[in-house]
């Protein structure tokens, strides 16, 4: 019966279509603690993912680790069913990505915020320092009163990291302003609690600070949303969020994990997946103080031009912001 | 049989077993409102739990976490003790058995590693339970209470620890550097390939909490300590006049509590990871409360609670891997709920089930 034939070599048509599209790739991310939905870096991830899907028409797939466990089981699960490459977030899966990418060595790995030192992983590291030395500035220059706070989420080198360079910041343009520096917490909530990072914003505006910096994933919409309801200034973290809270954020710390995942994937489709460390700065906008039209008018010409400036001169390598990483301490 | 009591048949066996037909009916009911099929969610739960065997090792794995806790919450139970603090205890047993491992793995085999980690697990896990036990004893601050501050006092002190004291220089990761051979518990897919357990971290301690269960049954029925701490948790005031002291009873019980939940890290830190990590007790000395409150305190009951979560929490992980509309929150409410049923609710069905029994027992009789 032809027709029947005829429907046999569509079908078997149709079936080498869907091995072509298969042949592109498929990629896997596992988020870690924070969830896909934290407006801050696990958010930034997927918004990588989900701007490479909309461009490319290549669906992800993704998952939401709730214990060290299972970050490495997820990894393997992807993995195992040919997902590449898998793209973990946040540090405290290098330890699981590590054990799974010895077992894959034909799957390309990336990790965000951490290094391992394998054939097959990419691991994508951002100078957060250099970042936070400029909303460090503006801070300093917006305050009135000479006190400025930083809200970390938990008391981890990382987030050192970013008040370090907060911290020099905010002196290079007034070497006598106070920075008050406190952190929400010691377990995994820390960076979930928007209500404990609203009450230690409003402690820090009671003592003065009219200035808060957030480094703190969720907890820190709480951070901004204390600023806004005390006429205060908060400053993002990771992602743009200036929107939040239009006129109330000066500026966020914006770390480019969506571009550092949109590019992965990109690099992966073409054919062109390096691996090794990539460092993200000022230079490559790794790293980038926001400037949109919610926050234009806290933004003086003045302060940007000096912002602005300090920014050429880390990337030409003038001003040299310490890392903290580098030695564990925070001396300038 | 008198009235108004049940076979035991029925009261270990038929009422948990309605409790939780209860609770997975309304999480069937939750998968069905954001639209997914229920029976397919639980074919996966079930799949990924028992169905192959790296599912299994990983049920087994998080069973083993439990066995412990929950053993931890029991004991303290028996003496009328309610142990919040399980999961400080094992945090800071996990520090015990790290400082073991970190001292002793370039050395020694990981069996003499192991027989040092277990010794410093206990004795870590028991101290922190010393001082919330000897407030109780001595001064009458509520144990419940203590034990919850504890938890906190020990993530703070771990992130100090583990940011400033533990880490490796120039690690970004707040954990320990990995320990080496001697510092690892063999994996059961290493001593038995044939078992086909897959990538799973099962490991050699889900047979120590075999054993431990063996010695707490022994502690709690058959030796004299278990007899008075069994009397002292059944009426304190009778105790007293048998000549038991109440300080005694509190503090040792506390000590044996938290030296149970102090091994939970065997698993977790010298089994799995081979590394102390940040927060890597996440949650299990919580769980470890509804599963010594389900298993009615008994060793046996508490394996097969343990069995029962960790089934979830695998079957859970993979439920979400598989069907991504169910997210890692949906499960999270699912394991609430068997809790809510197990625990909160454990009498919703006891007294329909008892005036159908004793109606069946008098027709019996007639």
């Amino acid at each position: 019966m032809p027709s029947r034939k005829l429907i046999g070599s569509t079908l078997l048509g149709l079936m080498m279509c869907t091995a072509a599209v298969a042949d592109t790739i498929k990629p896997g991310i596992v988020y870690d603690f924070g969830g896909r939905n934290d407006r801050s870096f696990n958010q930034a991830a997927y918004n990588g993912a989900k701007t490479f899907q909309e461009r490319t028409g290549i669906a992800f797939r993704d998952f939401e680790i709730q214990s060290a466990s299972q970050s490495e089981q997820a990894m393997r699960n992807f993995a195992r069913r040919g997902l590449n490459p898998i793209i973990a977030i946040g540090f405290s899966q290098a330890g699981a990505l590590e054990r799974v990418a010895k077992e894959f060595p034909d799957t390309d790995f990336a990790i965000i915020d951490a290094e391992v030192n394998l054939p097959n992983v990419r691991s994508v590291l951002f100078q957060e320092e250099q970042g936070s030395y400029l909303t460090g500035m503006l801070a300093a220059m917006a305050s009135k009163t000479g006190k400025v706070g930083f809200i970390g989420g938990m008391d981890i080198p990382l987030i050192r990291k970013f008040a370090c360079g907060y911290e020099q910041g905010v002196k290079a343009v007034d070497p006598k302003a106070e920075i008050f520096i406190n952190m929400t917490g010691t377990t995994g909530s820390a960076w979930t609690d928007p209500v404990k990072g609203g009450e230690i914003a409003e402690s820090q505006f009671a003592r003065g600070a009219d200035v808060v910096f957030h480094a703190a994933g969720a907890t820190g919409i709480g951070v901004l949303q204390a600023a806004a309801d005390k006429g205060k200034l908060g400053i993002g973290v990771d992602s743009n969020q200036n929107y939040l809270h239009p006129g109330s954020v000066l500026t966020s710390m914006v770390k480019a994990v969506d571009v550092a995942v949109d590019s992965a994937l990109e690099d992966a489709k073409n054919d062109q997946w390096t691996n090794g460390v990539q460092i993200l700065g000022l230079n490559e906008n790794g790293v980038a103080y926001a400037l949109d039209e919610y926050n234009e008018k806290l933004i003086t010409p003045e302060m940007k031009e000096k912002v602005e400036k300090a920014k050429a001169e880390i990337i030409s390598g003038k001003i040299k912001v310490h890392d903290y990483m580098k030695d564990g301490t925070c001396t300038y | 049989m008198t009235k108004g009591q049940l076979p035991k048949w029925v009261d270990y066996g038929l009422l948990p077993a309605l409790n939780l037909i209860a609770a997975f009916a309304v999480s069937g009911l939750v998968v069905v409102l954001i639209g997914e099929d229920p029976f397919e969610a639980v074919k996966w739960m079930l799949f990924g739990s028992w169905g192959y065997g790296e599912g299994v090792g990983f049920t087994l794995f998080y069973t083993t976490n439990f066995i412990f806790t929950g053993l931890a919450v029991a004991v303290a139970f028996h003496a009328g003790l309610f142990n919040i603090g399980g999961e400080g205890q094992a945090y800071i047993g996990g520090l015990g058995i790290a400082v073991a491992c970190l001292a002793f793995d370039a050395y020694v085999p990981w069996y003499i590693t192991g027989l040092f980690a277990i010794v410093g697990g206990a004795t870590f896990g028991a101290a922190w339970a010393l001082i919330p036990a000897y407030l109780q004893a001595k001064r009458g601050s509520h144990i419940v209470i203590t034990t919850i501050m504890f938890n906190f006092i020990a993530t703070t002190l771990m992130v100090y620890l583990l940011s400033n004291v533990l880490r490796p220089q120039g690690s970004m990761q707040p954990s320990t550097r990995t320990f080496t051979e001697g510092g690892q518990l063999p994996l059961l897919r290493n001593i038995w390939p044939s078992l086909d357990l897959g990538q799973s971290p099962v490991n050699l301690s889900f047979f120590l909490a075999l054993i431990v269960c063996v010695l707490v049954w022994y502690l709690i029925w058959r030796s004299k300590l278990g007899y008075e701490i069994r009397a002292f948790g059944a009426n304190p005031t009778a105790s007293v006049y048998a000549g038991i002291s109440p300080v005694r009873i509190t503090v040792i019980t506390m000590l044996i509590s938290g030296g149970l939940a102090g091994l939970m890290g065997m698993n977790e830190v010298m089994g799995s990871q081979n590394r102390l990590l940040l927060d890597f007790t996440a949650g299990y000395g919580f769980v470890g409360i509804a599963v010594a409150l389900m298993g009615r305190g008994h060793p046996i009951g508490i394996i097969l609670a343990s069995i029962l979560f960790g089934s979830l929490y695998q079957g859970g992980a993979e439920l979400a891997f598989e069907i991504p509309a169910i997210t890692r929150d949906m499960i999270v409410v699912i394991q609430a709920l068997v809790i809510l049923f197990a625990g909160a609710l454990e009498n919703l069905f006891r007294p329909a089930v008892v005036a159908f029994f004793n109606r069946f027992s008098d027709e019996a009789a007639a």
